[in-house]
């Protein structure tokens, strides 16, 4: 008891005591931009000191987690049970259908709250920037993924998949997503949340082949064991592989960290040594293969006779200079041709500026920071992809997120943020959304559309079926915009 | 007994408080990170009139608080595995658990800020910990699923594992669980440093 007492007098101490701050602390408002992973974990460590806004251009929040992750990969979207506790908690606020940067300034949002901290991510796509990347049948690996997990504004991507071979270009974990979404048996599909628009076309696909192309070679590869194994271990498919690719990995092994070296394990068993006897009936009887290819960059991407669709692809023969990480893929002059008539291309998300009032480096195409700090402009902060560049898996996103969460807490406790004189919070920005006809979304109004999903999802044995349009999501929510304050 | 108990203490609190509000001249910032939900309870109900209100409310406070138990009251002393957690700050947490208990969701219970986003499904590595070196070996030996995910936690160490993993045995009696001070060990330019 006794020091169960010790803690609640500091705590009664620090309530009577700080009175005024204790509630200047109720009055401490800080905003988050983006209602994604980074969002929500930023907002987590946050509100055990202060009140959080956050605001999420669509209706609907969770960010990749919810357009990103692969819908056969449902443990991972388990984290959506950690963010709607924090949305549920009593100082944080949601407001969704709300787009920063044309609804409401990132300025603005500065005038209202005692900080404000930008985790919108990375909606934008790097590009080949070679010839014939626009003709059809070429497409981002994002808005692939966009399509079939139900982003708003991929609904009409409509891929073709009535050829034979698809190539990706790039070898991360989006890469083998896509491979894998690509040939995994429809069974298996029917029973996850990806859309069913998305279901039927690629029950009707034609697809057989998949080649995942990296500009590298093996120990360069960016994706995960975790997701290496999917495609080896997928029904009805088979690897196809050159084995001549991968000379000399065997001695590399030796030396190199673990998880390299256990992916690489994996890559030579399944690409170079002869299979058990089970293994080899079962690739026999597979009806599709997938193949990674290695040291291939692209060069132009060829059309067929109709000049519109892609029937192959160019690309240049590179050799590594330089070993592990930091090697990099030189052309040798040698060129090659792929056929194929599905090119999707996987080589990196990019992030935004949203508002010209807000520092950003095109060049890495991220906010500039330090631990978080947006450089030179007091009181911004940034946490997430935005923060670093898009890359890493939701736990790197988190402790991402609690770094620039803590950068925060120290700069309100510190005084070098003017965290004293009141700040209007939403109470500010409310007014001024009603003005402009923006409707805000609260989270019991995601909870409605989430409801409705499930209900469409259990008639067709699925979790859940998307919402595929902000107008639907808005009209499944009664009185929508009825009061900001929630 | 608990209300002469609060009673007195709530006296202790009266002269105590007053000795600080005397001394005090500004108005420093408390950062209330033990009790949350508790807090909020005071903060939106307002300031209440009088000790007697306040009283009721430290009561509540405490209650709320008062959280150490876990799962069972009985406790059986056969059962019983005392572990100690490390925090990112170095602090030194000792629970006693049971047999059984998930060393993931204990630490929940007790307020050890451990992760576990994908809710021991093996599909993240936020419940990352080092195990102490004397009990690494008591553990089964990690399934190919786990490792794969270990391979993907920043710090990687001989003697990490996966906390939602860790199923306590009597045999891991004073085993100590240490979260990896992943903070503040990401740089602008994406550069991490080694561990030590």
């Amino acid at each position: 008891l006794r020091v169960e007492w010790r803690r609640s007098r500091s705590e009664v101490e620090g309530w009577i005591w700080g009175r005024r701050s204790a509630s200047s602390a109720a009055h401490q408002k800080v905003c988050v931009v983006g209602g994604g992973p980074a969002g929500f974990y930023t907002a987590q460590h946050l509100l055990k000191d202060v009140q959080v806004d956050i605001y999420e251009r669509l209706p609907v929040p969770f960010g990749l987690v919810r357009f990103g992750v692969a819908p056969d990969h449902p443990e991972v979207k388990n984290v959506i049970s950690t963010f709607t506790q924090t949305a549920h908690h009593a100082r944080c606020c949601y407001y969704g259908n709300v787009n920063v940067g044309t609804d409401v300034s990132v300025e603005e949002l500065r005038e209202a709250y005692h900080a404000v901290v930008l985790s919108y991510g990375a909606e934008g796509n790097r590009s080949m920037g070679v010839p014939g990347e626009d003709l059809e049948g070429v497409y981002p690996a994002k808005d692939f993924v966009g399509w079939y997990n139900g982003l708003p504004s991929n609904r009409e991507l409509n891929p073709g998949l009535d050829c034979e071979t698809a190539v990706i270009l790039g070898q991360g974990n989006v890469a083998l997503d896509v491979a894998r979404i690509l040939l995994s048996p429809i069974d298996e599909l029917k029973k996850t949340d990806i859309t069913q628009r998305s279901l039927d076309a690629l029950a009707q696909s034609q697809v057989r082949r998949v080649l995942i192309v990296g500009r590298r070679g093996p120990l360069q590869i960016a994706g995960t064991i975790k997701e290496l194994r999917e495609m080896v271990n997928l029904p009805d498919t088979k690897p196809e592989m050159v084995a001549s690719e991968f000379e000399g990995m065997a001695e590399a092994l030796k030396v190199i960290p673990r998880p390299r070296k256990r992916l690489t394990e994996l890559m030579l068993k399944t690409a170079v040594d002869p299979p058990a006897e089970k293994e080899r009936q079962r690739r026999q009887a597979a009806s599709r293969s997938w193949g990674l290819r290695f040291l291939r960059s692209p060069l132009e991407v060829l059309a067929g006779p109709d000049g519109a669709r892609v029937a192959g692809i160019r690309l240049a023969v590179n050799r590594l200079e330089g070993t592990g990480d930091g090697s990099v893929a030189v052309p040798t002059g040698e060129v090659e041709t792929m056929d194929c008539g599905l090119v999707i291309t996987s080589i990196g998300y990019k992030s935004l500026p949203i508002d010209p009032a807000v520092p950003f480096d095109p060049r890495k195409a991220i906010v500039p920071n330090s631990l978080g700090r947006v450089q030179q402009a007091a009181g911004l902060y940034c946490s997430g992809w935005l923060k670093t560049g898009p890359v890493g898996v939701i736990a790197t996103t988190m402790n991402n997120s609690f770094d620039t969460a803590h950068s925060v807490v120290e700069d309100l406790t510190s005084g070098c943020l003017d965290a004293t004189s009141a700040k209007p919070g939403s109470t500010g920005i409310g007014p001024l959304l009603d003005k402009r006809g923006v409707k805000p979304v609260s989270f019991s109004d995601w909870e409605k559309i989430n409801q409705e999903e499930r209900r469409r999802g259990a008639a067709q044995g699925k979790p859940r079926e998307k919402l595929l349009d902000v107008e639907e999501m808005l009209k499944t929510v009664p009185l929508l915009g009825r009061g900001f304050l929630m | 007994m608990a209300a002469s108990t609060a009673v007195r203490s709530s006296m202790g609190l009266t002269f105590r408080l007053s000795r600080v509000i005397r001394q005090c001249s500004a108005s420093p910032f408390y950062r209330l990170n033990s009790c949350v939900d508790g807090f909020a309870l005071l903060s939106k109900q307002g300031f209440p009139g009088g000790l007697q209100t306040l009283n009721r409310q430290l009561q509540t406070t405490m209650g709320v608080c008062h959280n150490d138990v876990g799962n069972s009251n009985a406790e059986d002393p056969k059962d019983v595995v005392n572990v100690v957690y490390v925090d990112r700050s170095g602090k030194r947490i000792p629970v006693r658990a049971k047999v059984g208990d998930n060393a993931m969701y204990l630490a929940h219970r007790h307020g050890i800020e451990l992760e576990g986003a994908c809710e021991a499904s093996l599909a993240c590595s936020t419940c990352h910990v080092y195990v102490s070196s004397d009990h690494l070996d008591k553990l089964p030996d990690p399934d190919e699923r786990e490792d794969d995910m270990l391979d993907m936690a920043p710090l990687l160490q001989e003697n990490s594992r996966l906390g939602c993993q860790i199923i306590l045995t009597l045999e891991m009696e004073g085993i100590e669980l240490t979260l990896p001070k992943v903070t503040r060990n990401f740089y602008v330019d994406g550069h991490v440093p080694k561990p030590h």
